[in-house]
């Protein structure tokens, strides 16, 4: 019975079939609503309240999504807000990587006077609650006509993704052995060649699974666009929510197919840095 | 290096002493090269602290649409919301949909990634789509969440033969309703944290106290807990704090209803602020919500901070 703590050493008990029964048990919870998302985006609209689980399966809603004809249905033009999202999203993670990577080499190498103050701040927009700011920055916008604008969605994204990319890297520089630049220095290299040569390349897996976390989260916000954006600038977020309908027709299943286009980019990300989720989610807080 | 020991075969001191500084560089460069490399990202902070400012200013004055010139009004704003009892009903559930939702999700969590670290093959073939709710936005599992809870053509009436009367956002469900939304999503974080915390842990002690003829409760108890409560403390202090500003699935799902049930302070703040264009009452709602959420952080972080040295002690 003990061995059930360490891994790798198992046998076959009433304990250990129990236990594979509830972990059955808790995926078929937590895969079950997925697995509804996609079987209602597969079906045709006169099935969409329907209960079944077989059906003939038909790829037209998310041709219907995600061409005029969607748009004209329900006024929410997708295309375009899957757009304003990619471009959003990226344009925040960049200027994140441009502004955050430098600190997060400067928290990671240096001990210096403020540095836990800078990254607790930094954390702490982590915690904020978004309306806080969103409602001084709805006025501000709205003023200096940054309002429902690209530009503005990603200067406001920044808070999701600028907190991630520095608490994530300033853990992956801090492993990094320092000699490895100090060898580099003593061949003669300036420290920032040492740092654009020696250390950055090193770190390259942890940039690119910041990077990819920074875009998973922009993406899934939904507070920002609602507040901060119309009809040019909104996101995926937001237009799924408005393929309910308020009051008129509801299309449940385009709203599916929707909601499992919009669910893509993030889980196929997420498998693809399943190695570094970790770290990335606990934000560097717990080392793993 | 230029020493010139002689007879002896020992290293030569190393170069390590100012290992920062080729001889060309100047101290006050080396000193004020952090700060150099951290100025953008403090300048971000600081364009973001601005409308943090702002909106703490807006709870002093009596800001809104019909009020577009605002004077100041002192804490008019706190002793009027402060004794609005909409407000306190929003303190209220706030803080059940935190702790419960903190409490279930620990639990779960837990067991998961003890599950999970049996590797059994069924466990291994799990592990890789944990983290699948966790990756669909939370508004997007509002919207699933919201169909499937459907009375007249949700599945879940239908599979469990509830008849089209049961509602589960009605008044007396709707709140452990959002909540179970809630556990959906974010179980699996916890699961994840927790399980890198058990992989991390040294087999010696495990196997010694096994020897000793230990039960697995009480190696649990005693041996696994202990070291791994550095990484369920971080799991509870961001699914507390998430959950003290929860909006999005909430909203989603309910907009706050039906009556307050649901309407937590974020959502509170939306109403007034957003809906009503009252900005100075949900900027109060918020400056009151933030206050929270800081004196919440700090004592977490404090006691995370203690965990931590105490598991940094115990290993070394």
């Amino acid at each position: 019975m003990v061995k059930e703590l360490l891994p790798g050493r198992r046998r076959f008990t009433a304990g250990s079939v129990l236990a594979d029964i509830a972990l059955v048990a808790w995926f078929a919870f937590a895969l079950f609503p997925i697995l509804w998302m996609v079987l209602l985006a597969l079906k045709t609209p006169a099935e969409q309240t329907s209960t079944y689980f077989v059906f003939s399966p038909t790829l037209e809603n998310f041709a219907i999504v995600l061409s005029d004809r969607g748009t004209a249905l329900t006024s929410v033009d997708f295309t375009s807000t899957l757009i304003t999202s990619v471009i959003s999203c990226a344009g925040a993670v960049l200027v994140s990587l441009v502004i955050g990577v430098p600190a997060a080499y400067a928290a990671g190498r240096w001990k210096y006077r403020g540095s836990n103050d800078v990254m607790f701040t930094i954390l702490s927009f982590r915690f904020a609650p978004e309306l806080m700011v969103i409602v001084p920055l709805f006025v501000i916008y709205h003023q200096i006509g940054l309002f429902d604008t690209r530009v503005g969605m990603i200067w406001v994204l920044q808070l999701v993704t600028m907190p991630l990319v520095v608490w994530i890297l300033r853990s992956y520089f801090q492993d990094l052995p320092e000699d490895l630049e100090q060898a580099a220095l003593l061949d003669g290299y300036t420290r920032r060649r040492a740092f654009v040569m020696v250390a950055l390349p090193l770190v390259r897996p942890g940039i690119a699974a910041a990077a990819l976390l920074a875009f998973i989260f922009a993406w899934n916000n939904y507070v920002f666009a609602l507040i901060l954006t119309g009809n040019e600038a909104s996101t995926v977020t937001v237009a799924i929510t408005k393929f309910l309908g308020g009051g008129g027709q509801a299309y449940y299943n385009l709203t599916a197919a929707a909601a499992v286009i919009a669910a893509l980019p993030p889980l196929i990300l997420a498998l693809s840095i399943q190695r570094y989720l970790v770290r990335g989610l606990s934000f560097g807080a717990v080392k793993a | 290096m230029s020493t010139t020991v002689t007879g002896r075969t020992q290293e030569p001191t190393p170069v390590k002493r100012e290992p920062d500084r080729p001889p060309s560089v100047p101290t006050w460069r080396r000193k004020a090269r952090p700060y150099l490399l951290s100025i953008p990202a403090v300048l971000i902070i600081a364009g973001i602290l601005y409308p943090f400012i702002l909106g703490s200013y807006y709870s002093v004055l009596n800001y809104s649409a019909i009020n577009p010139l605002p004077s100041f009004v002192g804490f008019d704003n706190f002793s009027r919301v402060l004794s609005d009892s909409r407000f306190w009903g929003s303190v209220r559930v706030t803080l059940v949909y935190a702790v419960v939702a903190t409490t279930v999700e620990m639990v779960l969590g837990i067991g998961i990634a003890l599950l999970l670290n049996r590797a059994s093959r069924i466990g291994k073939l799990f592990e890789r789509v944990l983290i699948l709710p966790l990756m669909v936005a939370p508004v997007i599992a509002g919207v699933i969440w919201g169909l499937m809870y459907n009375p007249q053509f949700g599945v879940i009436n239908h599979i469990f033969g509830l008849g089209s009367t049961f509602n589960w956002l009605s008044t007396d469900m709707a709140l452990w309703s959002v909540i179970l939304v809630d556990v959906w999503i974010f179980t699996p974080f916890v699961a994840i944290l927790v399980l890198a915390g058990i992989r991390s842990l040294p087999k010696e002690p495990f196997e010694a106290s096994e020897v000793d003829g230990a039960g697995w409760f009480y190696m649990f108890r005693r041996l696994m807990l202990p070291m791994i409560w550095p990484y369920i403390l971080v799991a509870v202090i961001f699914r507390f704090m998430d959950c003290l500003k929860i909006f999005d699935h909430v909203y989603v799902l309910t907009a706050g209803g039906p009556g307050a049930v649901t309407r937590t302070l974020q959502i509170g703040a939306y109403e007034d602020s957003i809906i009503n264009l009252n900005y100075s009452q949900g900027s109060t709602y918020m400056f009151l919500l933030w206050v929270l959420v800081f004196i919440t952080a700090r004592y977490l972080v404090s006691v995370l901070g203690k965990a931590q040295r105490r598991a940094a002690g115990a290993e070394g």
